[in-house]
């Protein structure tokens, strides 16, 4: 190791961090405690245990798109992984092409399509069918978790896979297991930690939406998203009982994350960078 | 794989190809409708037209160059600084400190993060502005300007900074001619993540931008509105762009990798 003598040089990416990442976070607990006057109170965590209902279902939506997600992505990032050196390069960039586009412009898209007079209402009307009620459903908003979504699923894996030495494969191969005890013992085991990291990565985003469901959900898909952006800028205002809605968010995703990174820690660590 | 897998594995990566693509090119395709709405009408340019005469959306997009250039050269200055720091640092648990604090704000939800800033600059009376979308800015690209340069000095060849040494350099010209160039590449990686980042971002800008429009906020106002044919041909103007940078991008890294291979050949 090289001796530096430039512990100085981090003092202000610390003194940045305390002051704007972690100090913010603390006032939210402040803030979930107190009321207007400043005075201490369980108020907002009772008023926030009222929503419940809305974050089982935000749960609920964006436990059902990472799983969609995965049962796609997992095939997808294997068939990608067995592809030339040049043609994976190549994948590897129209998967994070639309990644690269505004997301409001992608979930933007979807709109258009799924809407009323959308592109596939206009269609099925132009051949002669009756126009289907596709926006303002559960299922377009878990479309539009999965559209999104899918590329950080997809990328963890296919790096895993890609580091998953084939010689393996091919031992379990002579050695008499088939396909599928191929894919339970050997490949499933190897690319654990891209899974791993890949589920956080869409889970995390989805849970906490409120632009998906905002534009494809309409009324009956509120979510706990849309419920702490009507706290702190919509007509709900209420900056005290906000807060304690966004505590209970970030309890359920750090305990999301902790049972994950338990399964695999330091692995997943490595997928993520 | 056998030719019957292969040919199944194509198939499947078409139609995932197709899934991602094809609302964008429907997008683009109703670009060029000449009426609102998603029947065909016929070719007209009539929404670019209406698109570049929209003040609102110019001088949003400047807005969103000014934060994001801002955000990026101060992100990359601090990142940097903290790589530097934190690799010189002997005391394990300071150094664990400093990693699980960067990984905060990379694995909190965006809205989280944009309502604890709200939070801070309401309870600070800063009102929302530029200063308050930078400095909200920086603190989600840092981390990544830090995680990028940090492995490169750990790559660094330890003989080298010594060679330099014993050459006759004095410690701060060995660091500018050894360390600086070796992580060049992390800094320059991680000015560009950051970049990207900030001018790609939403959620942490909607909730500490105040009165500035910035290209997303501006984007999301139209979006709420349903059918607008302006935003298709603001997609496609996005979307060709991100294209020729990516393709431009990557035939550059091929031809590098060419003019390596060739290189090593000739060794």
């Amino acid at each position: 190791m090289i001796k530096l003598n430039a512990k100085w040089a981090s003092y202000p990416y610390i003194v940045w961090m305390i002051l704007f990442t972690v100090l913010p976070l603390l006032l939210i607990i402040y803030f979930a405690f107190t009321d207007r006057t400043g005075a201490f109170t369980f108020d907002n965590i009772e008023q926030a245990a009222a929503y419940l209902p809305t974050l089982v279902k935000s749960i609920y939506l964006a436990a059902i798109a990472t799983v969609i997600c995965l049962v796609f992505a997992y095939p997808f990032a294997y068939a990608m992984s067995r592809l030339s050196f040049s043609r994976q390069k190549m994948m590897t960039m129209l998967v994070m092409l639309p990644m690269w586009m505004n997301f409001l412009l992608r979930t933007y898209a979807w709109q258009a399509l799924l809407e009323d007079n959308g592109v596939i209402n206009s269609l099925l009307t132009s051949i002669g069918l009756s126009p289907l009620k596709l926006i303002n459903t559960s299922g377009a908003v878990v479309l539009g978790m999965v559209y999104n979504y899918i590329p950080y699923m997809i990328l963890p894996l296919y790096s895993v896979m890609t580091k998953i030495d084939k010689s393996l494969v091919e031992a379990a191969g002579d050695l008499g297991a088939g396909f599928f005890a191929t894919f339970r013992r050997v490949v499933l085991p190897l690319s654990m930690p891209g899974i791993i990291s890949g589920t956080t990565m869409v889970f995390v985003p989805a849970v906490s939406t409120f632009v998906i469901s905002g534009m494809l959900g309409g009324a009956e898909n509120y979510l706990i998203g849309d419920l702490i952006e009507a706290q702190f800028l919509g007509n709900s205002y209420d900056l005290n009982c906000g807060s304690a809605t966004s505590l209970l968010l970030m309890v359920v995703v750090l305990i999301t994350m902790a049972i994950f990174n338990r399964l695999d820690s330091e692995d997943a660590e490595e997928a993520l960078l | 794989m056998t030719k019957k897998g292969k040919t199944l594995s194509g198939i499947y990566i078409a139609l995932m190809m197709l899934f991602l693509y094809l609302p964008i090119f429907v997008l683009i395709v109703f670009s060029f409708n000449s009426t609102k709405g998603y029947s065909w009408n016929g070719f007209s340019l009539q929404w670019y037209k209406d698109l570049f005469s929209n003040e609102l959306i110019l001088s949003s997009l400047v807005n969103t160059l000014i934060v994001a250039a801002a955000a990026s050269v101060v992100s990359t200055i601090l990142g940097t600084g903290a790589a530097l720091g934190v690799f010189s640092m002997k005391n394990k648990a300071a150094k664990n400190a400093i990693k699980n604090v960067t990984y905060l704000p990379m694995l909190s939800p965006e809205i989280v993060m944009g309502i604890s800033l709200m939070l801070l600059f309401s309870f600070a009376h800063l009102s929302g502005g530029f200063a308050s979308l930078i400095i909200a800015h920086v603190s989600f690209c840092v981390p990544t300007v830090f995680l990028s340069v940090l492995p490169k000095l750990r790559q660094i060849n330890k003989n080298m900074y010594e060679a330099a040494l014993d050459l006759g350099c004095n410690p701060q010209r060995a660091f500018f001619k050894v360390i600086v160039p070796e992580i060049m590449p992390g800094i320059i990686t991680g000015f560009l993540m950051a970049f990207t980042y900030s001018l790609d971002d939403f959620v942490v800008s909607y909730f500490t931008a105040g009165n500035v429009q910035t290209l997303s906020i501006t984007i999301y106002s139209m979006v709420k509105k349903r059918v607008s044919p302006e935003i298709n041909a603001l997609s496609t103007i996005m979307f060709v762009l991100v294209l020729l940078v990516l393709l431009v991008v990557n035939v550059r890294s091929i031809k590098a990798e060419r003019a390596r291979e060739k290189k090593m050949m000739r060794l």
